[in-house]
């Protein structure tokens, strides 16, 4: 891999993107799954914005996606795992062209920036899909959220966050499953934060406000 | 012009009848929204939830019996996965939940073969067998019991009952000169589902004394006496044009579909509470869930089912 920068050149191929999502992707999630969403109107209509959701499966990117229509997926930018997404050549152009991801680099050098290439993206006036957890981890459990997003917070202080709590995705296909198992899926969508002056405060209104979403879920735990 | 052979006038006149009343709801309502919009807003997505489900319907229906019986299924397949996201289920039984799902597409083609034997014994001897021992094999015995039997009650209710209905459309159409094929499936949904809003308009009417008020406590004997009248004297009108049923038989199968749609409202309304929602799902406007939709159908569909089918075939 040579570089994990993006730009305009290898992000989303519109055509092959938009076919995708409404061959393969929409049936899926819309049909096959089935989504029940609460707060559907506090999304973000455009950029710059970021969504910040709980991650415990590769649908998880597939369902937020689908709560936007055709012609607005290519605004939207999944941060994605450079060491996982881009490790074989076919993978790294379905997950770029297809998928619109931008890479960021997990445990990167000292000074180079994992998060250049969400930067960049907000820049373009683009919605970010973040998820702070860091990885997919245990199926239904919310984890500890890493750094990365409270410093994007603070370098963009304008750029509003956006809560977004999926349940039903780990259950469906949770880590390291290859067969689905179909459940509908709730999202729920909370009111937007902004920086408030100080990274671990950012970080830790942002994790209470994720509790929240659940709590009003009311899900039970998945043991 | 002559008719395609599943369909008869009967039917054709009937599902006109049905957009007609749907067509006079509408306007009722719009007048009613015109004076209080938010107040009439359930209402309106109520109603307009209807236009989408008697047209899906009535495609299915028209388009024959095979695309009937896939259109069954496909319901089947969305109230059973409702019934499995709302209900606590184990991390283990994952794959068990997976053949659980796969009992729709076989119990679907024992109908579409009209294989009655197999038909009736699929999911309450060889799945209720089946899913246990696959439970096994995943070996988490913490709240087996639990799980088996919840698994189970799901299956019975969202795709054992349901297919009952689907099987109507298996039965030889020589026994209903008058429906066809697809009369008697049309007379046990509409009569449902007419016994569903009977039984609410009644109560919002004369509704007084509860009658499970632990379960429901909106659910009226007023209402229950006043839709299952209404249902008798829809089911005694409609049986010459629709079905087989002499009038005495015909009361009775209105009897059956009132009481029985009562039965399974109440049931899944239990269920709910037991798990703490209020409706089972978002999927129907103004309705709530897909099982908030079928719940009455899972009762009536049996029992109207083996009721014609011990009279007339």
């Amino acid at each position: 891999m040579s570089s994990t920068s993006t730009t305009e050149a290898d992000g989303p191929a519109p055509l092959a993107q938009a076919l995708f999502f409404a061959l393969v992707v929409r049936p899926l999630v819309l049909v096959v799954l089935g989504l029940n969403v609460r707060g559907r109107e506090r999304l973000p209509r455009r950029g710059p914005a970021v969504l910040v959701a709980n991650h415990n499966s590769h649908l998880d990117t597939l369902i937020l996606m689908s709560l936007y229509p055709l012609r607005a997926l290519r605004r939207l930018r999944p941060a994605a795992a450079a060491d996982y997404f881009l490790r074989t050549r076919w993978l790294a152009w379905f997950a770029r062209r297809v998928m619109g991801i931008v890479p960021v680099a997990r445990g990167a050098a000292r000074g180079a920036d994992p998060l250049a290439g969400a930067e960049a993206a907000l820049a373009r006036g683009e919605i970010l899909i973040l998820y702070p957890e860091g990885t997919r981890g245990e199926p239904e459990r919310l984890a500890r959220f890493k750094g990365g997003v409270a410093r994007l917070a603070e370098r963009h202080p304008q750029v509003p966050f956006h809560p977004v709590y999926i349940h039903g995705a780990g259950k469906a296909l949770p880590k390291g499953e290859a067969l689905l198992v179909p459940f509908f899926c709730d999202v729920l969508v909370g009111e937007p934060l902004r920086w408030n002056g100080s990274r671990r405060a950012f970080r830790e209104a942002l994790e209470a406000r994720m509790r929240a979403l659940a709590a009003e879920g009311g899900f039970p735990p998945w043991e | 012009m002559s008719l395609p052979a599943h369909l008869t006038a009967p039917v054709l006149w009937t599902m006109a009848a049905v957009l007609a009343a749907l067509a006079l709801a509408t306007a009722l309502a719009a007048r009613r929204r015109a004076r209080d919009p938010e107040g009439a807003r359930e209402l309106w997505l109520r109603v307009r939830s209807w236009w989408v489900m008697v047209a899906v319907f009535a495609v299915a229906v028209l388009l024959g019996p095979r695309a009937s019986i896939v259109f069954l299924a496909f319901v089947s397949y969305l109230a059973l996965k409702e019934y499995l996201s709302l209900i606590p289920t184990r991390r283990a039984d994952r794959r068990v939940l997976f053949w659980a799902y796969l009992a729709i597409p076989v119990q679907y083609w024992w109908v579409a073969d009209a294989w009655y034997g197999m038909f009736v014994i699929f999911i309450p001897v060889y799945m209720f067998l089946l899913l246990p021992a696959r439970m096994v094999l995943a070996g988490e015995t913490r709240g087996f019991l639990r799980a088996a039997g919840t698994l189970h009650w799901g299956l019975m209710s969202t795709v054992f009952a349901l297919s009952h209905a689907a099987y109507l459309l298996a039965l030889p159409p020589e026994g209903n000169p008058a429906g066809g094929r697809a009369g008697l499936l049309l007379y046990l949904v509409l009569l449902t589902e007419l016994n569903d809003v009977a039984q609410y308009v009644w109560g919002r009417l004369l509704g007084r004394r509860p009658v499970v008020p632990r379960v429901s406590p909106r659910k009226t004997l007023e209402g229950l006496a006043g839709g299952v009248a209404t249902t008798v004297a829809l089911a005694v009108l409609l049986a010459p044009w629709l079905t087989p049923l002499a009038p005495l038989e015909a009361l009775g199968a209105g009897l059956l579909i009132g009481l029985g749609g009562f039965a399974g409202d109440v049931t899944l309304s239990a269920v709910k509470r037991d798990i703490g929602v209020k409706d089972s799902g978002t999927l129907i406007p103004g309705h709530g869930g897909v099982l908030d939709r079928v719940d009455s159908l899972t009762y009536s569909a049996p029992l109207f089912f083996h009721y014609v089918f011990y009279l007339h075939y």
